[in-house]
């Protein structure tokens, strides 16, 4: 809550103003009734049209300063809510982008992104409603009782009566309803996952022969939803008509009560109609005050939600980064040395990353190599710090690597990720992601190094459109995209993280041969399941485990790994790798 | 967006409420007696107020049997809306489940074309949204029409017995009330159009950046991610400001006009009520039909636009309802097949101006091991689409034990196969559910002892509670090759006589795929497999190779003869041995 107020408090004004000529408003509106009396009580029983007239002027020029007051407030709490909308969205983008990665994935992205959109969409929704009628409400619900005890107080005494049993039955049937509407939202959720799922598994599912079931488990769910909207209607049904059955008793009550008070000569004829008419007014708002607790119990999960996100600490690596000047880009010569690094993804004792000690010369190449889950895309992502080791140093040209910006390691690493993936925009766009300012002509050799220039020049050049995900690009094309998109600037590592695994065998030859003969010579990291593509690396680590159990060349891994010429000679049986 | 028209959805929505012919005919009575007796009130206060003249002046006798009938029809309305209410909410939310369980269970028979080629969100979202504001929209909608049109031909009703001559001047500002009401939803629809577009625009940038976070901070990308994410915030901040602001004075439009209305009345009643035209009590009664007269005028222009959306989203419901379904009107059983397959002269394309496979013959011995062989993306699942009836050919005859495919009943030829896809899926259920899905009678013993055999015991008995830990879709906490496992482990509790393998060990390490050898072989033993995969040792030993490129099989034969042929395969298998 008070966070949100934290974002309102930017628009201060507005958000006083707001409410206040919302009230202004509402004052015009209680006034009416009064005008009308003395209509009635002057104007009728005197005959004078000249008092009628004037009121009636007087009744236009209330409905007109109404309009423009409740206009202008609409403005300023529309203008309010939108706005501190539009920065609530602009603050969690930014702390989504300065999330861990670590943080990233355990909250999950389809809850980030719901977060950023419902959520604040809800909560837009419940500040707009706030600023218009939460001041308002209340004020015509006390307003009316006041003028009602201006009029007469031994009437307005049902008036009390009346504001306290409304009260107590609007209470009631929300304190009954809000909860069960969380319960009806959470197995519509239900019956949503189940259709995603089902979906999703199509092929298995029926391969399995499980469509009965399936239907069986979806009508479940659906029954479940009903059973509960039903029960919760049963209530919520009773909110109208017993609010318009206490008003309208009240109304009986007060014109029986007030014609005592006439015949008493307390009151007038018109008064009483006044009276009638402030009864009328609570009814209307006291609705319109239940409708906006429901929206508020809306927003009050989103709220918390959202600031669950703002909440969390920001990349929680280490922030001491070295001034720019002491890591000039170009001295970097992009040697990398790992010493006893270990990691850990759940920070407990059980390593990922297992005393890891490492020396990749600048411009040698490196292979990794070992079995799903052994932790080779783990130590990328230790080498460009996305992960801080839990213990032991990374050094880059050696500088610890945690003390080195997020700006030069994007200068230096060049990474092509395992899943190949674009943004939209346009291949220019993609290609000038880092903040290195290529010219065209880099930008094509990049293309033509990927062995990405031909398609790219058939789909019209640069300023060719790339929608979302690359997905009019097929899997080899948005590949070897990634591939050039590594190398702008020049990076001095290059990182290939089993991206080759699109390309026809024909593509990937040539592709190999071009980054081999790169003119800057940078230092190579290759990742593969496939030992023929390390046979020429400067050296080989052979991972198991998140432990390095072979450190050389091919042939002294062959001889002295029992690991690697396991994997080597299940790729490639013994009698046709001697064949040769 | 659809083809279907406007009066044919309508038709058709008509046919879907026949069913509840008697509680609409209940709703509609309800809702009648509903505006009666609430139009009736106003008549009777002006009634009593005619009673209460002044001091000494009051027709108590009157006055006691008008506040009666005023106490009746108060009753009266709590119970016509209350059952108005629970009847609308029942109609709505059993209309909302049988149009969402005729959609999913029509989905279970949906073609897996029609599946794979539609995103998977869209049909999710016509279940669970599109359900509920076509129930919301259309039946409220209708009742909120309704109730409006009665309201507005009642007021003028009653108005015109009090005096045709003030109601005159009321039915005169009725065309001010339209126009303002057109005014404002025009602009309001408009803006909210536009507010939709931005914002989905905005939605799919926060998706592609959010997924790909790693990326954008390995590029050091985050602030430009921050700016483009900027400029989309703030021209939906500007949209979103005019729709909420237009959307926001539709309630003062229409007090301005109500209270507009209001003085009108006063001033010609007052003069009326002086020459004796009408009573106070008459005034009264007029004055609170003008507060009430222009609301159900913005309310049936907002539902307009509701009832339109509604039909919108009936058609894409309805269009899914109907779809059309797997042919399965084959009922020959397979059940203990030999595994004797044929592809007699077999034509298949995905989409007609893209010749796929034309005119393919393949014979396939029972027990019998074929590999599919290609590079990736070149349409090796394709035969397996065939096989399972995913896809139905466009010509020629697929034979099981010389039946043709399509004269099998569609279950019984699926499970008949199993059928472990490099696409792993998992229900969101227990460990052991979702290994019971091949054979639900399978026993605790069973299934262990097919876990230990795959090798996937020792990290089931690792999870928290062992078999029975819930697995969410994606798996969770599991490994790529992890869930590879599970889904081996599925097929594994009940063989059928024929196998399908589509990359089945993809992402498990070579070593523990060699130690899961033997399960392997024990099930492939004497039954006929179609195995698609990538290394060189698995395809060596398949009786039939099929060579597929572009779709199409361009070789088979068994490995040496395609290696004589000195073809595609033979050059691919050169290829990867020479980079040996």
């Amino acid at each position: 809550m008070s966070f949100i107020i934290h974002y309102v408090k930017q628009y201060k004004l507005r958000a006083f103003l707001a409410p206040l000529f919302k009230m202004l408003e509402a004052i015009f509106e209680l006034l009416v009734p009064l005008v009308m009396a003395s209509i009635i009580n002057k104007g009728i029983k005197s005959a004078d049209t000249h008092f009628i007239i004037r009121m009636s002027g007087v009744l236009l020029f209330l409905a007109i300063a109404g309009l423009l007051f409740s206009i202008t407030a609409q403005y300023f709490s529309a203008y309010v809510a939108v706005y501190s909308a539009a920065d609530i969205r602009r603050d969690i983008f930014e702390k989504i982008l300065s999330l861990s990665q670590g943080t990233k994935d355990k909250i999950g992205d389809e809850v980030l992104t719901t977060r950023i959109t419902s959520d604040v969409n809800q909560i837009q929704n419940g500040i707009n409603m706030v600023l218009r009628l939460f001041l308002r409400s209340p004020f015509i619900v006390v307003g009316a009782t006041i003028m009602a005890f201006v009029i007469d107080v031994k009437s307005a005494l049902i008036f009390i009566a009346a504001v306290i049993v409304l009260s107590l039955i609007v209470f009631i049937i929300m304190k009954y309803t809000l909860p069960r509407y969380k319960t009806i939202a959470a197995r519509l959720e239900k019956v949503l996952h189940a259709t995603s799922e089902n979906l999703e598994g199509a092929r298995v599912l029926r391969a399995f022969c499980q469509v009965d079931e399936e239907k069986e488990a979806f009508e479940n769910k659906t029954n479940n939803l009903v059973q509960m909207q039903l029960h919760t209607g049963k209530v919520s049904a009773l909110l109208n008509p017993v609010t318009y059955v206490v008003v309208n008793i009240g109304v009986v009550v007060l014109i029986y009560m007030a014609s005592g008070r006439v015949n008493d000569g307390h009151i007038l004829q018109g008064d009483v109609v006044a009276l009638v008419n402030y009864m009328g007014q609570i009814l209307v708002e006291l609705i319109k005050l239940a409708n906006l607790i429901v929206i508020l119990m809306k927003a009050f999960p989103s709220a918390d939600r959202v600031r669950e996100i703002m909440s969390m600490k920001s990349d929680e690596r280490c922030q001491d980064k070295l001034p720019i000047n002491s890591t000039a880009i170009d001295g970097a010569k992009g040697s990398i040395s790992l010493k006893n690094v270990s990691f850990s993804y759940t920070g407990g004792n059980e390593m990922d990353i297992e005393n890891i000690s490492l020396d990749i010369p600048a411009g040698s190449t490196l292979g990794i190599i070992g079995g799903t889950g052994s932790g080779k895309s783990t130590i990328i992502k230790l080498l460009n710090h996305t992960f801080d080791a839990t213990s032991g140093v990374v050094e880059i040209d050696g500088q610890d690597v945690r003390k080195l910006t997020d700006s030069y390691l994007a200068y230096t690493f060049g990474i092509v990720p395992q899943r190949a993936s674009l943004f939209s925009g346009t291949i220019r766009s993609n290609m000038t992601m880092k903040d290195v300012e290529p010219s065209d002509d880099e930008i094509k050799t990049a293309l033509n190094i990927a062995q990405a220039l031909d398609f790219v020049e058939e789909k019209g050049g640069l300023e060719a459109e790339v929608t979302a995900k690359g997905s009019n690009f097929s899997g080899g094309q948005r590949q070897r995209l990634t591939i050039a998109r590594a190398l702008i600037g020049k990076p001095r590592v290059l990182v290939l993280d089993d991206s080759s695994s699109a390309l026809d065998l024909a593509t990937e030859a040539r592709l190999k041969k071009a980054l081999e003969a790169l003119p800057w010579k940078p230092t190579m990291i290759i990742v593969s399941q496939r030992a023929s593509s390390l046979l020429s690396a400067d050296q080989i680590m052979v991972l198991e485990d998140g432990r390095c159990v072979g450190l050389g060349t091919h042939k002294h891994l062959l001889e002295s790994c029992p690991t690697y010429s396991e994997i080597y000679y299940c790729q490639y049986p013994r009698e046709e790798a001697l064949g040769e | 967006m659809n083809n279907m028209s406007q009066s044919r959805i309508m038709k058709r929505v008509l046919s879907e409420l026949k069913a509840y012919g008697f509680k609409i005919v209940l709703s509609i009575i309800c809702a009648l007696a509903t505006v009666y007796l609430t139009l009736l009130i106003p008549i009777l206060t002006g009634r009593a107020v005619d009673c209460i003249i002044d001091k000494g002046q009051i027709d108590y006798q009157q006055l006691i049997f008008i506040l009666k009938q005023m106490s009746a029809a108060v009753v009266a309305t709590f119970f016509t809306q209350w059952i108005m209410n629970r009847v609308n909410n029942s109609i709505t939310f059993t209309v909302t489940k049988s149009l969402r369980d005729r959609a999913f269970s029509k989905l279970q028979q949906a073609k897996i074309a029609e599946i794979d080629s539609h995103p998977h969100g869209d049909f999710v979202s016509r279940i669970v949204s599109d359900a509920d504001t076509f129930a919301d929209g259309l039946l409220m909608g209708f009742t909120q029409f309704f109730t409006g049109v009665i309201t507005i031909l009642g007021t003028i009703y009653f108005m015109v017995r009090i005096s045709w001559k003030i109601a005159l001047v009321v039915i005169i500002a009725t065309p001010i009330s339209l126009l303002l009401a057109k005014f404002i939803s025009e602009r309001t629809y408009k803006y909210f159009g536009a507010q939709a577009k931005i914002k989905g625009k905005e939605t799919s940038y926060i998706e592609e950046i959010i997924e790909n976070k790693n990326i954008v901070r390995q590029m050091d990308y985050e602030d430009n991610a921050l700016d483009n994410f900027e400029i989309m915030n703030d021209d939906l901040s500007e949209v979103a400001m005019k729709a909420t602001f237009y959307s926001s004075i539709v309630n003062p439009g229409t007090r301005l006009i109500n209270n507009i209305i209001y003085a009108a009345v006063g001033v010609f009643g007052a003069m009326m009520a002086i020459s004796g035209g009408i009573t106070v009590g008459g005034l009264t009664s007029f004055l609170s039909y003008a507060t009430t007269y222009a609301k159900p005028f913005n309310e049936i222009s907002g539902v307009i636009t509701e009832f339109q959306n509604a039909l919108a989203c009936a058609a894409r419901l309805f269009e899914m309802i109907d779809a059309g379904t797997e042919v399965d009107d084959g009922d020959r059983s397979i059940d203990g097949a030999k595994g004797r397959i044929e592809f007699k002269n077999v034509y298949f394309s995905y989409n007609k101006d893209k010749k796929l496979i034309e005119d393919l013959n393949i014979k396939i011995d029972p027990g019998q091991k074929v590999a599919i062989v290609g590079p990736t993306g070149a349409g090796k699942s394709t035969i397996i689409n065939l096989l399972m009836r995913f896809y139905d050919i466009d010509k020629g005859q697929i034979l099981i034990d010389g039946i043709d495919i399509k004269d099998i009943d569609l279950d019984n030829l699926r499970s008949n196969f199993g059928m472990v896809l490099q696409e792993t899926w998992l229900k969101n259920a227990t460990v052991k559910d979702n290994l019971k899905l091949a054979n639900p009678e399978a026993t605790d013993e069973e299934i262990i002892e097919a876990a230990k055999a795959t090798h996937a015991h020792s990290f089931i008995k690792r999870m928290p509670y062992g078999y029975d830990t819930i697995l969410s879709t994606d798996g969770g906490a599991l490994s790529q090759g992890q869930i590879q496992l599970l889904c081996i482990t599925r097929v594994m509790l009940n063989i059928p006589p024929m196998l399908i393998l589509d990359e089945a060990t993809s992402s498990i390490d070579t070593r523990t795929e060699q130690k899961i050898q033997s399960a392997f072989n024990k099930m492939m033993k004497g039954r006929t497999t179609f195995v698609v995969a990538h290394r060189l040792s698995t395809i060596k030993g398949a009786d039939t190779i099929l060579f597929v490129q572009d779709g199409k099989v361009v070789e088979q034969g068994n490995h040496v003869q395609l290696l004589q042929k000195n073809g595609f395969y033979a050059k691919l298998y050169r290829s990867q041995r020479i980079e040996n």
